[in-house]
């Protein structure tokens, strides 16, 4: 338990930092939104001051950001300046749409990195790890933009996919059954994207601990009692071999967020990704914030998970916990 | 295998010095632009007997798919050396144009802009990585060396950096400067941003080999024998880092050029009319030119070749030092 509290208190403080960062240099930064608006001679240097009081532009930054993360605490993390709502409402609906991508994902990349991983490594040198490392070599080495463009083309060209936003013109007449599969066609390629994406670093890293569970003695002994081979991989080896993969399993949401949104951007899927780039080109200070302390969440979350799981699959762990 | 590191590096050099005379090497400049030939498929260049010479395509609407015909009339030849105005390596006397891998929107030769935006995005990844290795050799070794408060607060600062995904990190910096500047100062700005949020990973690999070098016999010995920290840090401890270091380098420079090619793809970078590999990719976002113009693909299967090179290097490097350290 212990364990598990100090990495909580560590996340918390973690990300008490980044918002005290990234606060920081974007109250730093040159210009704001209401600077673009001074440039219109339709809105009088009165209202821009006004405007400016109001979102408490004007006071010092200490006093701004002490202000911020009261507010931040109780939930709210100030108010968009573009669409003119509350920053928690704005990202609550986006980051589901972008949850709606990631998770599906995530589970059908470690499938398949798993079973691709555990094939390669106990038929090591032989054709089939060959042409799994042919993939995942040439995967690698693709940059995500371009795996997300040809996946585009692709979509483009066969007409199979509709491209563009998350549901269809009309969505709201149709029936549940429909506006399931209206979703899941929309959805099928940028997760297709993410899973070739994301696919390449796991298949590698199953391989490589698969294989060094292999070659330990114990397997060595579980083989001379006769196991068969298949049980042999999946009961004895590949339990020895997860604990770097629960690992990593936290550690590839970054991946996964980074991924997602060059993803959402190439094919317009209205989640976190379009939305933080707007608000970059358009200075809107607290959704920028905002969006960045979510990922930075999202990421904490997904370690954090990992350390459980990594608990309760390593009894080593569990007894220096104690 | 013995031979993979050294052509590996051959090649490199080869790719590099390439796109550092793009200027010779690319018959057109990167902003030269031809109206009348907008989304012009790639030139064929037929081979004669005596030299090979290419066909000056004709508007011809309506007759084929791209909208372009070849006008079989009028032969131009290629001339390797050129010699008119300025030099390049190769090139038709006008009205022909050569442009290899065809032209964009605005008729300008892809394949100039794509040596163009090669050299830009390259060394802008090459001076971010050293920026960022230069930080985090110099972080890494401070923390290792020096311990306790000193290690506890640098590494707690790398956390930060390292807690947050690294397009959202990226985007966070770059919000954080002026969004409309002049390529060159919008290309040291990039490797500035690249280079100083990239430093942490480094500087924790090389704080792990400081930790447990500092305590070798051979710097423990120079230690007793009077010499200083300096001289222990330069002498001793620094070429412990290097392997690393450079095993790094060569994963890290086609990552920095991708955060490069990010950035411009996203509309963050380098802007018109400087060309940069992100810019040409970024075309494509539109969907009529993707679906329509197959060879503005080809900068990034180009981008392929590079980026195998270095990943075959990287392995390699990263196979020597585990010989190494064996």
């Amino acid at each position: 338990m212990r364990f598990l509290l100090n990495r909580l208190i560590h996340a918390i403080f973690l990300l008490f930092g980044v918002s005290l960062l990234s606060f920081l240099l974007l109250s730093l930064a040159p210009g704001d939104y209401l600077s673009e608006m001074q440039l219109n001679p339709q809105i009088s240097p009165e209202t821009v001051a006004a405007l400016r009081h109001q979102y408490n532009l004007d006071r010092p930054i200490p006093v701004r950001y002490s202000h911020w993360v009261a507010a931040a605490v109780k939930g709210d993390l100030g108010f968009s300046f573009a669409y003119n709502v509350p920053v928690t409402k704005l990202l609550s609906s986006r980051i589901l749409n972008t949850l709606l991508l990631t998770i599906p994902a995530t589970i059908l990349a470690w499938i398949i990195a798993i079973a691709v991983g555990v094939i390669s490594a106990a038929k090591q040198g032989r054709w089939e790890d060959q042409v799994a490392s042919a993939g995942t070599t040439t995967l690698l080495i693709t940059p995500d933009i371009l795996i997300a463009l040809v996946f585009l083309w692709v979509a483009l060209r066969s007409g199979y996919f509709p491209v563009g936003g998350m549901v269809s013109v009309g969505f709201d007449e149709l029936t549940a059954t429909q506006k399931l599969r209206d979703i899941t066609l929309h959805a099928a390629i940028p997760i297709t994207i993410l899973v070739l994406s994301i696919i390449p670093v796991l298949i590698r890293h199953v391989r490589a601990t698969m294989i060094e569970a292999l070659h330990s003695p114990f397997v060595r002994a579980a083989r001379a009692h006769g196991i068969p081979r298949s049980r042999l991989l999946l009961r004895h080896v590949f339990p020895a071999a997860a604990n770097p993969l629960v690992s990593l399993f936290g550690l590839s949401i970054a991946n996964l967020l980074g991924v997602g949104l060059i993803t959402e951007v190439v094919m317009s899927w209205p989640g976190m990704g379009p939305l933080l780039l707007e608000s970059v080109q358009a200075r809107d200070l607290y959704v920028v914030i905002g969006a960045i302390l979510i990922s930075a969440f999202v990421l904490q979350t997904g370690i954090f998970v990992s350390d459980l799981l990594l608990l309760a699959c390593d009894p080593r762990i569990r007894k220096g916990a104690r | 295998m013995k031979l993979t590191l050294p052509l590996g590096l051959l090649t490199l050099i080869g790719i590099h010095l390439l796109f550092l005379f793009c200027g010779y090497i690319a018959p057109y400049d990167e902003a030269q632009q031809d109206r009348m030939a907008a989304f012009a498929p790639p030139t064929k260049v037929h081979l004669a007997r005596s030299y090979p010479y290419i066909y000056v395509c004709a508007w011809n609407a309506h007759e084929t798919d791209s909208g372009y015909d070849e006008d079989c009339s009028q032969k131009f030849a290629v001339h390797l050396f050129v010699n008119g105005g300025d030099s390049h390596l190769f090139g038709v006397a006008s009205p022909g144009r050569i442009s290899l891998f065809g032209t964009d929107g605005l008729g300008r030769d892809q394949f100039s802009r794509f040596l163009f935006g090669a050299r830009l995005s390259l060394f802008a990844g090459i001076l971010a990585t050293f920026l960022a290795l230069l930080l985090g050799t110099l972080i890494g070794m401070t923390a290792g060396f020096y311990g306790s408060f000193v290690d506890s607060t640098l590494m707690r600062f790398a956390e930060l950096f390292l807690a947050l995904p690294w397009i959202y990190l990226l985007l966070a910096v770059r919000a954080f400067l002026p969004l409309h500047l002049s390529p060159i100062q919008t290309f040291f700005l990039l490797v500035v941003i690249i280079g100083a949020i990239g430093w942490a990973r480094p500087a924790r690999l090389v704080r792990g080999i400081v930790l447990s070098g500092k305590e070798r016999n051979f710097v423990l010995a120079a230690k007793n024998l009077g010499a200083s920290n300096g001289y222990i840090l330069r002498r001793h401890i620094l070429p412990q880092v290097y392997g690393v270091v450079l095993a790094q380098a060569a994963l890290l420079v086609p990552q920095y050029v991708l955060a490069e090619i990010t950035l411009s793809f996203l509309g963050l970078g380098v802007g018109e009319p400087a060309a940069s590999l992100g810019n040409l990719l970024g075309e494509l976002q539109q969907y009529h030119v993707i679906s329509s113009y197959w060879w503005m693909f080809l900068p990034g299967i180009a981008l392929l070749l590079i980026f195998f090179s270095y990943f075959v290097m990287a392995n390699a490097l990263q196979r020597r030092l585990k010989f190494i350290a064996v």
